[in-house]
């Protein structure tokens, strides 16, 4: 194969991590942009969407597009309702203080870790794909269900993006991020508007994962890299800021992609993470953020 | 103030003393169990030095401790270094990391600090199985066993004097530090940063010093830990060694100079103990994690000092 | 006699659009009580920050006894003997009275102990020193805000609305206490009593919209027209 196909293999498959990491960081950023709190726990949000995705898929039965329908439907649902499980329980009772709530979502993080291990198993599992059709390029054929991956990942996150920007629901939550104690004056309940977000931003990682089992399969731990990848895609797009994390995702998706592609993948995570630091040092609103 | 200062060194000389005892007289496999808690207690007790007392919540140690581990483990491994400059080497290469990170990560400050830490110290890991034809990746290298580390004692007694000695130096050190000048600065710069530099002191040199030191200290157990059992790994560090630190000084009580060593030997008995009935220890982790912060985020003796006990140090 | 300690010359700081300090030329003379004063928002704050280094300043340069100290960081200015205590009392609130005020006393100073206690006498908390500073009554906080600033032994002392908060009864301790201080120290006080100001400062300078309106004795202010027009045009006239 000639150069020029290969880089659009590569620029595709980059654009499949790009959507779903998208997806993923999109829920970090919510999550600490109205709540300020650091989330550790939500990779393994992430890892219980694809292993709620197996549960729902395998128990379904039927086509396998009728179980991955369900899974899309429950398995978000499903992480959602741990979510404001956790909120209510830890985080609330915290009072949302920033470096109390990391410790306690890294303690949230093995907990899901463990019950996963418990539940599920060591092993890594398959969830079938909705349908299995092949787009014939001249130079190759490339799977439809991840072209499907992404244009699923836009629709997401638009449908986000319109509810924060044009909804009564959005309108409260972004009252609540500029300041929560005039929020609470002005009669907002900020205890539903926190539980709510941090609800939100577990299913966005779920649906991701969803979306992504079909092509990597379901495994207890598969959560740290998602997490990385989207503490780097949050910091770089500058905290909080909604616009500037899709663009990163973007940028990162690929660049980690296509570095990956040709080179060392471990060299190209060095290189992201100590981009990251250094954002964080020297830039701490981000690469795309305005300034503060 | 007299009187209280006699009785604080009493204290802590009659604890070190009976750690003493106790690995003289416990049977070889508690007494090997002591000494993995005391190697790990050094660290925690550097930990403490950056956390507990100067409010630098870290969570890069990892890097620092894996500094130690592969600082001491590659020479002794590629030159046959033996192994008492080899901890030497692996201590001032905890510091020396420690240095380089606080250099650009204390621009930053509570949130980003922490973030910024834990990037530094994924890039330490990921860059160890770069290299993994040297440092043996995520297997890691097997390394001479603390047979030959004193000559003429016994593995278990060398084994227990080497622990011994690291964790006595680390308590004494961390105990003439947090009474000195630098330990007052330390906790004023935790407790009101702003108030401090209007006093007339550099909150960066002061959080660089604390951070240093407790490199120091990670690097000292890394590098113990890598010989006194035979292991050096990539897995030193991840994010669970940075994690690790952070759990037994909230356990056992941030801010007091015994609450470390309290806390690694709780922990250890706890997971211990849970290994025995379930092979869910990560669950234990967890829970104490989230427990703590809920309901005891001052810890054992911190809760003790609150109490009652003023003078617990 | 009349050597200028510390002085200010075209100092500048906006934020936005704000012109919060805008080219301000200040001189304080060694041992003298000097009030800085005008309406809310007249920039006194943020001037005496850039002075003390809390602040960077945008242009403009600062001179201590005749040294160039615009570049010093806060912490370094201190050290030279610049100290502030702070407008909203800010002392570490779970140590000791006794440790608040060690942390204050400089290295060189020698013998810790009584060089603590002695501060400690001077605000009258001597009897306190063993309580824990954050469960002082407010006024008491107040004067262990100022024993820091003793202990810090300076040259300058800025002192940003002391008696915020204070009874009138404390108001008049207070007063002696400031006035004890001169001329070892010089004090620099932004104060929004008149009747304080008039009765402890030999001169005044007025900040209106981050620019110098007038400076002089307190009857020369108190006679000034432009200084009555940006009083009597603000709500803070009768304060």
């Amino acid at each position: 194969m000639s150069f020029g196909p290969f880089l659009l293999l590569a620029v595709m498959e980059s654009l499949v991590t790009a959507a779903t990491l998208a997806l993923t960081a999109v829920g970090l950023s919510l999550v600490f942009g109205t709540m300020r709190v650091v989330n550790v726990a939500h990779g393994e949000f992430f890892m219980l969407g694809a292993v709620l995705a197996w549960f729902v898929t395998v128990s379904v039965g039927g086509p396998e597009w009728v179980g991955f329908v369900a899974a899309l439907a429950l398995a978000p649902l499903g992480v959602a309702a741990v979510a404001t499980l956790a909120d209510r329980v830890v985080l609330k009772r915290l009072n949302y203080e920033p470096e109390a709530t990391i410790v306690a979502t890294i303690g949230l993080l093995y907990i899901l870790q463990q019950a996963a291990l418990t539940f599920y198993g060591p092993e890594a599992r398959p969830v079938e794909p909705p349908f299995n059709f092949r787009i014939q390029f001249p130079w190759f054929g490339y799977s439809g269900y991840k072209l499907f991956v992404i244009f699923a990942a836009v629709a997401v996150l638009l449908a986000v993006w319109w509810g924060l920007t044009r909804s009564k629901a959005g309108l409260i939550m972004r009252a609540t991020q500029v300041d929560r104690d005039t929020a609470r004056a002005f009669g907002i309940n900020v205890d539903r508007v926190y539980a709510g977000v941090f609800a939100l931003g577990a299913a966005l990682a779920a649906i991701a994962a969803v979306l992504i089992v079909p092509i990597q399969q379901a495994h207890y731990l598969m959560g740290g890299e998602p997490l990385l990848l989207a503490f780097i895609t949050v910091i770089v797009g500058g905290l909080g800021s909604l616009r500037g994390t899709v663009i990163a995702a973007l940028v990162i998706g690929l660049s980690d992609g296509l570095i990956a592609f040709f080179y060392s993948p471990t060299l190209a995570k060095i290189l992201a993470t100590l981009l990251v630091a250094l954002v964080l040092v020297f830039r701490p609103q981000g690469l795309f953020g305005a300034k503060a | 103030m007299k009187a209280k200062d006699t009785k604080i060194w009493i204290a802590h000389l009659a604890v070190l003393a009976a750690l003493g005892v106790l690995l003289a007289v416990l049977p070889a496999y508690h007494a090997t169990n002591l000494a993995r808690i005391l190697t790990l207690a050094v660290f925690a007790t550097g930990y403490n030095l950056a956390f507990g007392y100067t409010g630098l919540l870290s969570l890069g140690h990892a890097l620092f401790f894996a500094a130690g581990v592969y600082g001491a483990a590659l020479p002794v491994t590629y030159w046959g270094l033996s192994p008492l400059p080899a901890i030497a080497l692996g201590c001032l290469a905890g510091g020396g990391l420690a240095t380089l990170v606080g250099l650009l990560a204390l621009r930053t400050a509570g949130v980003s600090f922490m973030i910024v830490t834990l990037m530094f110290a994924q890039a330490g890991y990921l860059t160890l199985l770069y290299f993994g034809q040297i440092t043996g990746g995520d297997e890691g290298l097997v390394m001479p066993d603390a047979t030959a580390l004193i000559p003429g004692l016994s593995p278990d007694t060398a084994r227990a004097v080497i622990a011994f000695t690291l964790f006595a130096i680390a308590l004494l050190v961390s105990l003439i530090v947090i009474r000195s000048r630098l330990g007052r600065v330390m906790v004023a710069m935790r407790e009101n940063e702003e108030r401090s530099r209007m006093l007339g002191y550099n909150p960066f040199t002061v959080k660089l010093s604390a951070l240093v030191l407790s490199g120091l200290f990670a690097g000292a157990a890394g590098a113990g830990y890598a010989l006194l059992f035979g292991y050096a790994g990539a897995s030193f560090a991840t994010i669970q060694y940075s994690i690790l630190p952070m759990l037994y000084v909230l356990m056992g009580g941030a801010g007091t100079t015994l609450g470390p060593l309290l806390g690694t030997a709780a922990m250890f008995y706890l997971v211990d103990g849970a290994a025995r009935i379930t092979t869910a220890t990560l669950l234990v982790v967890g829970v104490a994690l989230v427990l703590l912060i809920l309901f005891a985020p001052k810890g054992i003796l911190g809760t003790l000092r609150e109490r009652g006990a003023r003078w617990i140090p | 006699m009349d050597s200028v300690i510390l002085q200010a010359r075209g100092l500048t700081r906006h934020f936005g659009g704000l012109r919060a300090v805008d080219g301000v030329d200040f001189d304080l003379k060694a041992g003298e009580i000097h009030a800085l004063i005008g309406p809310n928002g007249a920039g006194k704050t943020t001037f005496v920050s850039l002075l003390s280094g809390r602040i960077p300043v945008q242009s403009g340069s600062i001179a201590l006894g005749g040294e160039d100290i615009t570049a010093l960081p806060a912490h370094a200015r201190v050290r030279k003997g610049i100290a502030y205590t702070f407008q909203i009392t800010s002392v570490y609130p779970r140590l000791s009275v006794y440790d608040n005020v060690a942390l204050a006393v400089p290295p060189e100073a020698g013998e810790l102990r009584p060089a603590v206690m002695a501060a400690l006498s001077r605000v009258g908390l001597a009897d306190r020193a063993e309580q824990i500073a954050g469960t002082l009554s407010y006024g008491h906080q107040r004067l262990l805000e100022l024993g820091m600033g003793l202990a810090l032994r300076p040259r300058v002392l800025i002192l940003d609305e002391p008696t915020q908060g204070l009874a009138s009864g404390e108001v008049a301790g207070f007063a002696a206490l400031v006035r004890s201080l001169v001329p070892e120290t010089t004090v620099l006080l932004i104060e929004h009593n008149m009747e304080l100001v008039m009765d402890l400062a030999q001169r005044i300078t007025v900040l209106n919209f981050g620019q110098v309106l007038a400076t002089g004795t307190p009857a020369e202010i108190r006679a000034n027209r432009a200084v009555q027009a940006a009083y009597l045009g603000d709500d803070d006239a009768a304060a």
